[in-house]
């Protein structure tokens, strides 16, 4: 066998987004193709396909800011819960005071989910940055408090006066196709994307980041140089709790509207897949959150399409089966961050 | 006043629970100079510094830089006053380029975006003043361990450091490259830097230091020069009592032929080919030494002869018989004993206690396993009998193996791999690391074990190693023998050469 010489950029280029790329070329001709002779119908799964990602990429970018930095978060799931709940319950508080506006009711519900993620997030950073505690086994608690608590608290029969409604951004909404998906979305789906950059940045691109990235790697050595490994690893678990906080928030004040006992459903567990698959890269997640986001979209379109004839059983199985696909043969080789999920003990 | 010291440790003591560290040393780097600071594994030489660095806090005693009374409080504080460290681990993350490790921690920024262009200017033009050549975009963990030490002291002279601590810098080098580590420590020191100089390595001691300190059990037992010293006096000093640097031994009395190895070609994990065509044989009762710089195959070699690599092509014959590929557990029945090259992660199960680690290699066979349990009673028998025997430091034979200091890990390899009726042993780097009275022990255990009638392989980046212990030397080059030598009459010039492969036998 010859050896694999990764000499020419482009075998390089390949080696690294081939995959993706190739992926994602075949879905925009599918895209394109079915543009063309249904055009209503690929708007809408489009749409929803933005929709369904936008948890999941939240989901994905807060495991990854735990992980870069070395904390292992399997408390996605919880603290999405926990952020749906504590959003929608305050949605439900200030629709009874009458003199407030729609904007500021909303804005403070979905500033009371980050908040109840963050605060969340804080719980992990205790458990498995200062305590020392098995990471998976402080994830897992805070699972099982968030659904606990969210179980108990909830009252069926409440109501709220509305969620978050579509903001068109002027002109751009006419461009066909482009348009309808993309710049007719609610506040969070936008501030999504933005985040989705925004972490790109500051991972890669900062002080900040190239702290963060260190102490994921070799905690040991950032300390040597001054790096303050404990101070980096809380603010990263709890900014990632923050934005899982803003999935559970996007989940009952913009998409729903509504809140049902565990309906994360998953999600925070999807997410760790979307983040591993995407390389623990922002940009790599997204596109994986866009590829299950789509997934799902197709399986409610099949279900309610009623076209095809194959049990809807089956096409449910559509987004985990592509999990299982994707994970197994797809993927590659990542690299997992070197301290990921090792305490760190100071000499 | 006198000259002024770059750095002064006075009267400095440091207690752990049970041990004393560190009774009042005193110490004095002068402006300009290499320091070296001599002691065997546990001589209190790494407190020391980590004191002066900022990691422990003395109980007493007090630290002066340039004149100054100094407090040091922690690294942040050592990096202020301008010290830097090479720790013997480095502390580079693997995944960055040299760029991003080096500023870390000192990065300097364009509004909040990293300014790795003005990085890269300034470490370019570092490597130039001080000649430390490195690509500033190349990832760290491509690179040689050589050039990883470069980005090292690098990253200090990035922090201005005028006062560098080298850390056993010379015990993950290959001979070449630690005279090319001596030669940019000359070019520091002319430049004004200031060095100490941690080693248990007498020659290179004795050949780039101005001053030598020692320490011996906590405590400086002196101070000398090399003009005033040799070899001897400075390891008396260290140990406390004459050591014999030289290896006494019998001429051999080759046997039987033990090992027979011909056309071994082995392929490494990117299918290259690292070991070529190689053919040798070894006979009962002498030692065959296997020279050659680091990663000229020696190691792939060693890994295919014990059964821990496939190989593609050749024979492997032990005792007239072919042993089958990637068969660890047959060799080890068969008699062969194996002192791997890293000993930490394949010769022991680090968390593992002692008891346990002394018998990896036969815990499935009475009388230490019951059928299917383990007999307890015996395996602790045996480790008590070892650990007196071999004269392992350890506080009993439950402590893990990785709470022992580097010596006495390899004593507790070589105590399991030399009581087992064994025909053949592979030692690689048996000594690496190991300071002057284990380098004793395990070669006087080396030379009785061949004395007994024992096949043995040494693999061996030191050339005093080889000289002294082999009676052939086999020389590795880009994967093969380049020549099959007698230590009585080569000269190590002539041995050099053939390992820089610019020599070879026909």
């Amino acid at each position: 066998m010859e050896a694999v010489q990764p000499n020419a950029d482009w075998q390089r280029w390949w080696a690294r987004y081939g995959t993706m790329s190739s992926l994602g070329a075949g879905i925009l001709i599918l895209v394109l193709i079915s543009f063309a002779s249904n055009p209503n119908e690929t708007e809408a799964v489009l749409s929803s396909t933005l929709r369904q990602s936008t948890p999941l990429i939240l989901g994905a970018l807060c495991g990854l800011l735990g992980e870069r930095s070395g904390v292992i978060n399997i408390g996605i799931e919880g603290q999405m819960l926990l952020g749906a709940f504590v959003g929608f319950m305050t949605n439900v508080w200030l629709s009874s005071v009458p003199e407030m506006g729609d904007g500021p009711r909303l804005f403070l519900a979905v500033l009371a989910g980050v908040s109840a993620g963050a605060v969340l997030g804080a719980l992990l950073a205790l458990m498995s940055v200062t305590l020392k505690i098995d990471q998976i086994i402080g994830g897992t608690v805070i699972n099982i408090l968030a659904l606990g608590i969210t179980g108990f608290f909830y009252t069926v029969n409440v109501q709220t006066s509305g969620k978050l409604q579509p903001v068109p951004l002027g002109p751009l909404v006419d461009i066909p196709l482009i348009g309808p998906v993309l710049f007719d979305n609610p506040p969070i789906t936008y501030a999504t994307i933005a985040l989705v950059f925004l972490v790109h940045y500051v991972l890669f691109y900062t002080r900040w980041g190239l702290r963060t990235r260190a102490v994921g790697e070799h905690p040991r050595a950032a300390d040597t140089l001054g790096v303050n490994v404990f101070t980096v690893r809380y603010v990263n678990v709890i900014v990632g709790g923050a934005l899982a906080g803003l999935a559970g928030a996007f989940l009952t004040i913009e998409a729903v509207g509504s809140f049902e006992r565990a309906m994360t459903n998953g999600r925070g567990f999807l997410a760790l897949a979307v983040m591993i698959f995407g390389k623990y890269t922002p940009l790599g997640a997204w596109g994986a959150a866009l590829l299950f986001g789509f997934a799902t979209a197709m399986q409610s379109q099949l279900q309610f399409g009623g076209e095809i004839d194959i049990p809807h059983q089956f096409i449910g199985m559509l987004p985990y089966l592509l999990t299982i696909v994707v994970l197994a043969g797809f993927v590659g080789r990542t690299r997992v961050p070197a301290a990921d999920g090792i305490p760190y003990e100071k000499e | 006043m006198t000259e002024t010291y770059a750095l002064e440790a006075r009267n400095i003591t440091k207690r752990f629970p049970g041990v004393l560290a560190n009774d009042h040393v005193n110490f004095a780097l002068k402006k300009g100079e290499i320091h070296a600071l001599l002691g065997e594994n546990g001589a209190g030489k790494s407190t020391l510094m980590n004191i002066i660095y900022g990691l422990y806090s003395p109980d007493e005693g007090e630290i002066v830089i340039d004149g100054q009374l100094t407090q040091i409080h922690n690294p942040h504080d050592a990096i202020h006053k301008g010290i830097g460290m090479v720790h013997q681990h480095f502390m580079l993350v693997p995944v960055f380029t040299v760029v991003e490790n080096i500023i870390l921690g000192a990065e300097v920024t364009r509004g909040l975006s990293l300014d790795l262009h003005t990085a890269r200017k300034q470490i370019r033009e570092l490597s130039q003043n001080f000649g430390l050549e490195v690509d500033p975009d190349a990832i760290v963990e491509d690179l040689p361990v050589g050039i990883q030490q470069r980005v090292e002291i690098l990253k200090a002279l990035y922090r201005d450091a005028k006062i560098l601590v080298l850390d056993e810098p010379t015990a993950v080098l290959t001979p070449q490259e630690a005279e090319d580590l001596f030669k940019i420590m000359r070019h520091l020191t002319a430049r004004g830097v200031s060095i100490i100089f941690i080693s248990h390595k007498l020659k290179e001691v004795l050949a780039i230091s101005n001053e030598i300190t020692v320490m011996r059990r906590g405590r400086v037992v002196g101070s000398t020069t090399p003009a005033e010293t040799d070899e001897r006096g400075l390891a008396s000093m260290m140990v406390g009592r004459d050591v014999i640097l030289t290896v006494d031994k019998e001429p051999a009395q080759p046997a039987e032929i033990v090992l027979s190895v011909s056309g071994l070609t082995v392929r490494d994990e990117r299918k290259v080919e690292v070991v070529s065509n190689v053919s040798f044989e070894v006979r009962k009762g002498e030692i065959l030494g296997i020279a050659g710089v680091q990663g000229n195959g020696q190691t792939e070699l060693a890994e295919a002869l014990t059964g821990l690599r496939a190989f593609e092509s050749g024979e492997i014959i032990l005792n007239g018989e072919e042993i089958p590929p990637m068969n660890p557990r047959h060799l080890i029945e068969h008699g062969m004993a194996h002192i791997p090259e890293d000993r930490q992660k394949h010769g022991l199960v680090l968390p593992y206690a002692v008891a346990d680690n002394e018998v990896l290699c036969t815990y499935y066979v009475p009388p230490y396993a019951n059928g299917i349990q383990r007999n307890d009673k015996a395996i602790q028998a045996n480790a008590k009998e070892l650990i007196k025997r071999f004269d392992i430091r350890t506080p009993g034979p439950n402590t893990p193996a990785g709470n022992l200091s580097g010596g006495n890990q390899q004593k507790v390899i070589v105590a399991r791999e030399f009581t087992r009726p064994v025909k053949l042993l592979i030692a690689n780097q048996p000594t690496r690391g190991l300071d002057v009275g284990s380098i004793e022990y395990i070669h006087n255990q080396i030379i009785e074990m061949r004395d007994r009638g024992i096949g043995v392989i040494v693999i061996s980046a030191e050339l005093d190693e080889i000289m002294s212990l082999a009676d052939r030397i086999a020389v590795m080059f880009h994967g093969e023998i380049v020549g099959m030598l007698d230590p009585e009459t080569v000269t190590r010039e002539e041995l050099g050469l053939y390992m820089a492969g610019s020599k070879r036998m026909e």
